[in-house]
Order: C-alpha cells, then sequence, then structure tokens
C-alpha cells in the first residue's frame, strides 16, 4: 500500500497527490452534517487518462475511490466512507466544444458552473445553461450525478434531463462514450433513439464510474431578465397557485420560499416568478398573463404582487443567487444543510406546516423553500436549517430535525434528493424488491469489487 | 382610546362635495357624493368603501377642515374591508415593526426626521444640511406609521404612534424637520386628528430646503431647466406645504411645467394600487402620468417621495426624462453633485 502514494504521483505528477494531514482534514468532510471520514490520499488529476489510470490502481489494489467536484451538495456524498483516494476533479475544468446552432456543451468533469456561465456570457452570449443556486464552483458533473436544478428547471426539468452525452471511466477502468457521442462525433442525445444507457450513471453518485466529460442542453439567453413576487398567507392556495402560473408557460423559473426573517417575510409564502424577453414589449406581455393568471386571488384578496423594489431586483436576480449562500451562514458559524425531498405541489401545504413545526420543535432557524420541477410537476422542497459548527448542541437539533423530515417525506410520498447513505438506506428499504434487485445487480456487475463510492447505493 | 374628530355637521351643510366629486378614480356628481359622504359618516355600507384607491386626495379637496380620507379608513377598518392582499398587508406591518435597529445621529433639539426610509441616509448631505447635520433619527422606532392607512389600519397607527412619540420626547427634541410627507402630514395633522399628543414642532423639509436657499442667497445658480414634479399621496396630507415646491424652484430657476396632472391633479406614482388591485390601473395610472410629462416639454421629473422616486425613475428615464428627488436638484443648483 506504500506504494500508492508513488503509484499516484507517477499518474497525475507529485503536486497533485496527497496524504498529507492538512489534505486529508479538509477531503474527510463537506459543510453539511455528516460524520467526517478520512480519506487515505488525495489526487486531483488533469485528463481522463489520468482517471482511468488511478482507476485502475484503485481496481487492482481495491482501495475505494470517490470521486469529488466542490463538495457542495451537503449530504456527505463526497466524505470517503470506507477510506481510499478522494479523487477531485477540479482540475479537468476545461470547456471543450460549443455547438451553437444545436444548443449544447461538453465540458470536462470538473468544470464549475461559475466557469460555464461566464464562458457563455463572454462568447455565446444568446446561450445559457441551467445554473442552479449553489456557490459558484459546485461543478456541472457533480450536479448532473446527484439530479441538480437550476433556472431552468421549471421549463425543462431536472438538470440532469438535460444531459446530452457523457463520456465515463468505469470502474474496470475503461472508457465509455454514453448517448450518441458512442456512434457519432455529435452530443445531442444521451439515449434516444438507443437504449438510454445514462440511467446507469445520473444518480448514483459516482458509484457507477466517474464522468471525465459531460454534454448538455444550452438554451437561449434572452436580453432581459425580470421577477415578480407573489405572496399568500395561505399555504392551502399555494398549489393552485403554481398550477395557474405553469399553466401560462411564460415564466422562466418559480421558487417560493417562506421563512420567519427578517419580519418583512414572516408569515407569507412568496412566489418568485422569474420572466425573460428580448423586448420590453416580450417583458410586459409574459408579466401581464402571469398577472391575469392570479386575478382571482388578488380579487378575493388571498394574495397579491409585493412591490419588488429596484434596489431588491439585482439580488433576486443575480446566478447564483448569493443570498442563498448568505442564509446558509446566518448563524454564522457556516453550518447549512438542507433535506430536500422531491415531492409533489400538492404536499406544499403540509411541507411547510412542517418546517414550522420542526424548527418550533427543536428551537432552530428556518427556511422553507421550493422549487417548481416542470410545469408543476414537482418540486424539490428544501427544508433549510442553519446551525454554528461551534455549536454542537445546535448541530444535533439540526440533525434530528432532519431525520424526522427524512422520515416525513417518505410518508409524504416524497423521494429523497441528493440522499445522505442514511437516506438511502431509508430508500433502498421502502423500494419495490424487483426494482431493489435491479439495482443491486447493476452495482455488482458495473463495479464487482465495489470500490466506487462504497456506502453508496449498496443494496445489503 | 384614540378618537377621529370628524365633524358630520360640516357635510350636511356642505354645498360642494368636493372630497368625493374631485376624486379621480370614482365619477360622482354633487348629489351622490352628498349621499355616500353621509352614508360613510352615519357607518353605512358605500361603493366607496370598496373603490378608493387611498390617493389621500380628498384630505385636500374638503375645504371645510373635515377628514374624509381618515373617516374612510375608519370605517373600512370597523367594516374588515381589505384594500390590499391580506398577505401585502401583513408584509408591510411586519415592515413597520420596531427591531432595535434604528439609528440616531447627534442628539440636539433639532432634528431631521428620516423616518424609515433608507434613502434620506445616502440623500441627505452637503451644505444645504451644514447646520442640523448629523442630527437624524432613522427606523421603525421613530417611523409615523401613517402608510397604514393605505392598508385601512388606524390601529396599528394608534398602537405604534404613541410609543413613536414617547422615543422623541425621551430624546428631548424640540423641533422635528421630517423628511417625508407622510411623518410631517402624520405629526401636523393625523396625530392630532386622532387626540394624540405630539412633543415637539414638526417642520415640513420643504420649508427647511427654501429657508437654507434663501440663506446661501448667490451662491444659489438659477438652472435655467424644465421640471415636472411628482407630488406624492402623502403631500395631500399636508397641502398648506405644497407652495413650497413652486417657490424653492423659482428660488433655483427651475421652470415647473404647467401639466395637466400638477397639483389637485396629481397622480398617483402607481405601485400601491399595483400591490392593492393588479396591474392595470396601475399602468394606465402610470402611462398617463408619464406621457403628460413628456407632452409637457419636462427634462426632469422632480421627485418628492423616496417611494416615488423608486416606482418611477427608471420608467421616466426610458421615456428620456432625468429623474431626480428634490434634495439633489437643490444641491445641483448650489453647484454640488
Ligand atoms: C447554498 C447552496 C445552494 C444550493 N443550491 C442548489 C440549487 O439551487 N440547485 C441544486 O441542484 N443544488 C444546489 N445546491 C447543492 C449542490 O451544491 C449542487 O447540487 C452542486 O452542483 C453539487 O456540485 P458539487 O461539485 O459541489 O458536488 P459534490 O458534492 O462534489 O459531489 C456530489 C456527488 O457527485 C459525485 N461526483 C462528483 N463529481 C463526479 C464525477 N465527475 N463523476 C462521478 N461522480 C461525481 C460525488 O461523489 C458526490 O456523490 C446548493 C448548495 C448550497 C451550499
Ligand atoms: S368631507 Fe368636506 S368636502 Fe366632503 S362633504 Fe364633508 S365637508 Fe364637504
Ligand atoms: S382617497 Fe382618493 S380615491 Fe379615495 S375617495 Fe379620496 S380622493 Fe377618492
Amino acid at each position: 500500500m506504500s506504494n500508492v502514494i508513488l503509484s499516484l504521483a507517477e499518474i497525475v505528477g507529485e503536486n497533485y497527490v496527497s496524504s498529507g494531514e492538512e489534505e486529508l482534514y479538509f477531503y474527510a468532510r463537506d459543510p453539511g452534517l455528516m460524520p467526517a471520514h478520512k480519506p487515505d490520499w488525495v489526487v486531483v488529476p488533469k485528463t481522463a487518462e489520468e482517471v482511468q489510470k488511478i482507476v485502475r490502481l484503485a481496481k487492482k489494489e481495491k482501495i475505494p475511490l470517490v470521486p469529488m467536484g466542490a463538495g457542495m451538495a451537503l449530504t456527505g456524498l463526497i466524505i470517503p466512507l470506507k477510506g481510499g483516494i478522494v479523487v477531485d476533479m477540479k482540475r479537468m475544468n476545461k470547456i471543450l466544444e460549443v455547438n451553437e446552432k444545436a444548443r449544447y456543451v461538453i465540458v470536462e468533469g470538473g468544470t464549475s458552473h461559475g466557469s460555464l456561465k461566464a464562458y457563455l456570457e463572454k462568447n455565446y452570449p444568446r446561450l445559457r445553461h441551467s445554473i442552479p443556486d449553489s456557490p459558484a464552483t459546485a461543478t456541472i458533473a457533480a450536479n448532473m450525478m446527484i439530479h441538480g436544478q437550476g433556472r431552468l428547471t421549471q421549463q425543462y426539468g431536472f438538470n440532469s434531463d438535460m444531459v446530452t452525452g457523457l463520456e465515463v471511466v468505469l470502474p474496470s477502468g475503461e472508457i465509455c462514450k454514453i448517448g450518441s457521442c458512442s456512434i457519432s462525433p455529435e452530443w445531442f442525445s444521451k439515449g434516444a433513439p438507443l437504449p438510454d444507457l445514462s440511467g446507469l450513471f445520473l444518480g448514483w453518485f459516482g458509484a457507477t464510474g466517474i464522468i471525465t466529460k459531460v454534454a448538455l442542453r444550452l438554451y437561449p439567453r434572452k436580453k432581459m431578465r425580470d421577477v415578480e413576487i407573489f405572496v399568500t398567507d395561505k399555504e392551502d392556495l399555494v398549489p393552485d397557485i403554481i398550477y395557474e402560473l405553469t399553466h401560462t408557460e411564460m415564466a422562466e423559473d418559480i421558487v417560493i420560499f417562506s421563512q420567519p426573517l427578517p419580519l418583512i417575510f414572516k408569515d407569507n409564502h412568496h412566489i418568485t416568478i422569474f420572466i425573460t424577453g428580448d423586448t420590453d414589449e416580450e417583458l410586459e406581455f409574459k408579466r401581464k398573463m402571469l398577472w391575469d393568471a392570479l386575478d382571482g386571488f388578488i380579487k378575493s384578496k388571498d394574495g397579491g404582487f409585493m412591490w419588488v423594489q429596484p434596489a431588491m431586483k439585482p439580488i433576486l436576480l443575480e446566478m447564483p443567487q448569493r443570498s442563498v449562500s448568505r442564509f446558509a451562514d446566518v448563524k454564522k458559524g457556516g453550518g447549512f444543510e438542507y433535506s430536500g425531498p422531491i415531492i409533489l405541489v400538492e404536499r406544499y401545504p403540509e411541507c411547510t406546516r412542517k418546517i414550522v413545526e420542526l424548527s418550533s420543535k427543536y428551537d432552530l432557524g428556518y427556511s422553507g423553500m421550493a422549487r417548481i420541477i416542470g410545469r408543476g410537476h414537482c418540486m424539490m422542497f428544501g427544508f433549510a436549517f442553519t446551525f454554528n459548527r461551534a455549536d454542537p448542541d445546535m448541530m444535533e437539533r439540526v440533525r434530528k430535525a432532519l431525520h424526522e423530515v427524512s422520515n416525513y417525506a417518505l410518508t409524504a410520498g416524497g423521494v429523497f434528493w441528493k440522499p445522505t447513505v442514511d437516506e438511502q438506506r431509508m430508500a433502498i428499504e421502502r423500494m419495490d424488491p424487483n426494482t431493489r434487485n435491479l439495482l443491486k445487480m447493476i452495482k455488482k456487475n458495473v463495479d464487482p469489487n465495489g470500490i466506487m463510492n462504497p456506502g453508496n447505493w449498496e443494496v445489503n | 382610546m384614540y378618537t377621529l374628530k370628524f365633524d358630520e355637521d360640516l357635510c350636511k351643510t356642505c354645498t360642494t362635495c368636493d372630497c368625493l366629486v374631485m376624486c379621480q378614480y370614482m365619477d360622482l356628481d354633487i348629489d351622490k357624493a352628498k349621499e355616500e359622504i353621509m352614508k360613510i359618516s352615519e357607518g353605512e355600507d358605500s361603493f366607496v368603501l370598496q373603490d378608493c384607491v387611498t390617493c389621500y386626495g380628498c384630505e385636500e379637496y374638503c375645504k371645510r377642515g373635515n377628514h374624509p380620507f381618515y373617516l374612510i379608513t375608519e370605517r373600512r377598518e370597523e367594516k374588515d374591508i381589505l384594500t390590499s392582499p391580506r398577505a401585502i398587508t401583513k408584509q408591510w406591518i411586519n415592515i413597520g415593526e420596531p427591531q432595535g435597529k434604528y439609528k440616531v445621529g447627534e442628539i440636539k433639539e433639532k432634528m431631521l426626521s428620516f423616518g424609515f426610509m433608507p434613502e434620506f441616509l445616502r440623500w441627505v448631505k452637503g451644505r444645504l444640511f451644514e447646520d442640523i447635520m448629523p442630527s437624524f433619527i432613522f427606523g421603525q422606532e421613530f417611523f409615523c406609521n401613517v402608510v397604514y392607512i393605505h392598508f385601512a389600519n388606524t390601529s396599528i397607527i394608534k398602537e405604534r404612534l404613541p410609543m413613536v412619540m414617547d422615543n422623541f420626547r425621551k430624546l428631548g427634541v424640540k423641533e422635528v424637520v421630517c423628511m417625508h410627507d407622510e411623518c410631517y402630514g402624520s405629526f401636523a395633522s393625523l396625530a392630532p386628528a386622532y387626540g394624540i399628543e405630539v412633543p415637539f414642532k414638526p417642520i415640513h423639509y420643504f420649508e427647511y430646503l427654501y429657508n437654507r436657499l434663501k440663506e446661501l442667497g448667490d451662491e444659489v445658480r438659477p438652472l435655467n431647466i424644465k421640471v415636472a414634479y411628482q407630488r406624492p399621496c402623502s403631500s395631500r396630507l399636508s397641502p398648506d406645504k405644497h407652495h413650497f415646491v413652486g417657490d424653492i424652484m423659482k428660488l433655483i430657476g427651475v421652470d415647473l411645467v404647467e401639466r395637466r396632472y400638477s397639483n389637485k391633479n396629481s397622480l398617483c406614482c402607481g405601485e400601491v394600487l399595483r400591490m392593492a388591485s393588479g396591474y392595470e390601473l396601475a399602468n394606465d395610472v402610470q402611462k398617463r402620468n408619464m406621457d403628460d410629462m413628456v407632452d409637457s416639454g419636462a427634462e426632469y421629473c422632480v421627485f418628492n417621495c423616496p417611494a416615488c422616486y423608486a416606482a418611477l425613475a427608471q420608467k421616466v428615464a426610458k421615456k428620456g426624462i432625468k429623474p431626480i428627488h428634490i434634495i439633489g436638484l437643490c444641491r445641483m443648483a448650489i453647484g454640488e453633485k
């Protein structure tokens, strides 16, 4: 085993491998609540071939491998539960190709959302991608891996639905192409009209392979964006409001938040509706459609559009929205975690009552935030709590609250998003037995040595 | 409890009923106006209670010292008639809740009141204010709360205003220069109408600006520009101070353009209408107002209320008219940027 570090250094160069205490400390944890666990080595490859060699080495030595992006998923998915090698993908950050007319981009497996956004703004001002509100360093491949959601999710579904091709290093060490790119030089589809093999990787948290390239759809970037916020004090009305809004097909994105602080937000549900347009007229038309759609709620005084003052707009229109990260540090000490089940929009009233109940039971600051996925097909409801890392008691209370959320989410018909290993276990237990067997069979066949991000999606 | 001093007998003998006849958002002749105001006064239902958009105009239109708008507000509250959606009303009430985040500058007998409008923390500077700054107060603790008459919620005013008065009393301040019409209107008119004692002399900032400009004498250079004035709803609460706009413009050599929607016929900035009843009326009012500014040949739109500024500044700029607050305009006239 002592040769591992030398072998890794041979692959990536000695500057990009470490087993030093400082690195092991940092790579043992993420900003969430899961207990830390140290890796034995950290390696930062630059090319797919280097990744391939690392995987072959790990396979030979039967060492666990944990691919890592920015480590922002928060649910411990990059914590090396069984030690081994953390493969930090951040040096694989090239934007390889943009097909402007077919509107897709191919990036390397460690490219961040922030750099793609900046690149497109500079070089392809009429194109954009579905950026999530995570810190800009969050990586695209990881976001697809966890079925993230971004600004265009209300229009086009999960960010992973926008993938149009993958290059993956399999646990065997082979490099495998997924989608149209397996046959054609073009990366326009991840599956159709072929058997869609992307499902062998997306959602698996690196437990079936390491993504070295990912292609995803780009969309028209309009010249202007604006935002309206509809507020109501009746949570029971939110699903109907969303139904009306999504019916118009006018919104770019719809997110809902409710939180007790600052006081301006107390006791209300804020449905934030983003719109885009190339002209004032286009924006105005969309705005009118949205206002008209909710006219009944306004007339009955059950809800209304709040005045979003010009000073507030840049904050709301920012992408990613930094206020989300700012909330993450409300309690100071940088602790933030949310459980975000994917669940029907009609469960919004229940979810929101649950978060209020838990915050009062555990005396915690909270923010309930939901992002609409598709035209109201479902939503991600984030039960978010902030905590001070220097306050173990507060951390324990958050842990308990989130545990209750997990139980609640399942009983309410929800499915965990980026689940912790405990939640994965709960999901697997609840799963249809045949589905569970299929999951097991896939994992066993793709990763027979069980070296890829062990602990995740393991059916025992 | 604080009660409104409204004299029904004045209405009985009123021959003009200007309060409702002059209303720009409803169409009533004298007879109808008399009938409705009497109904309101006697606590009966009236369509006015549903349709009034809270422009405050009738407070100015009534020449007989009555308070028709405060009355409408009280009656709406008694009858649980909301002017805006509940959630919006709650939101605004929450915003004004004291949170201990107020700011007090140097405490002197004469101080500026910024109310709860953070814009003044940036705008109030330079030689116009050198003999009073840094004596100012800002924050919910000193907030006049008048805005809640837009939401037909006088109980919150009656609940909070005495506490606000106590906070002023604790400072020992004798004169307060109000940077916003609502503050002035509250301290000079609404509080007395409710029988609430005001422990200082309120001064309208127009009067202060006018006197300062006179003191600065030759240093004031004529600006030689054409300006349209966006009169805010709150200015209706102190119509006796409205003449200062013209007086100040004269002093700084500004041509205050004649236009349809000025003085008594001024139109609301539109945002309260938007929150309360939707975009159609708001858009219509804003469009008519801005078209009128353009037709009048105004180069600048001068604002008095920061909320009007927030509502209209970008929109008038798109029409080629430069937005500026009256403080900025006066500072321009003494060569400050
Ligand atoms: C304040 C805040 C706001 C957020 N808002 C959003 C949001 O709006 N939408 C959203 O979707 N998410 C959001 N997130 C969650 C998360 O940050 C993002 O989903 C982010 O894209 C995850 O990327 P990452 O690089 O940090 O992933 P990591 O945590 O590094 O990795 C996530 C998973 O992917 C695996 N993985 C990483 N790279 C690869 C690879 N190349 N091949 C195979 N597996 C790999 C890891 O092993 C791990 O299992 C937010 C997080 C925070 C802190
Ligand atoms: S409120 Fe004034 S204007 Fe209206 S009827 Fe009474 S006295 Fe006349
Ligand atoms: S406040 Fe304005 S809208 Fe209401 S009745 Fe008086 S003048 Fe008419």
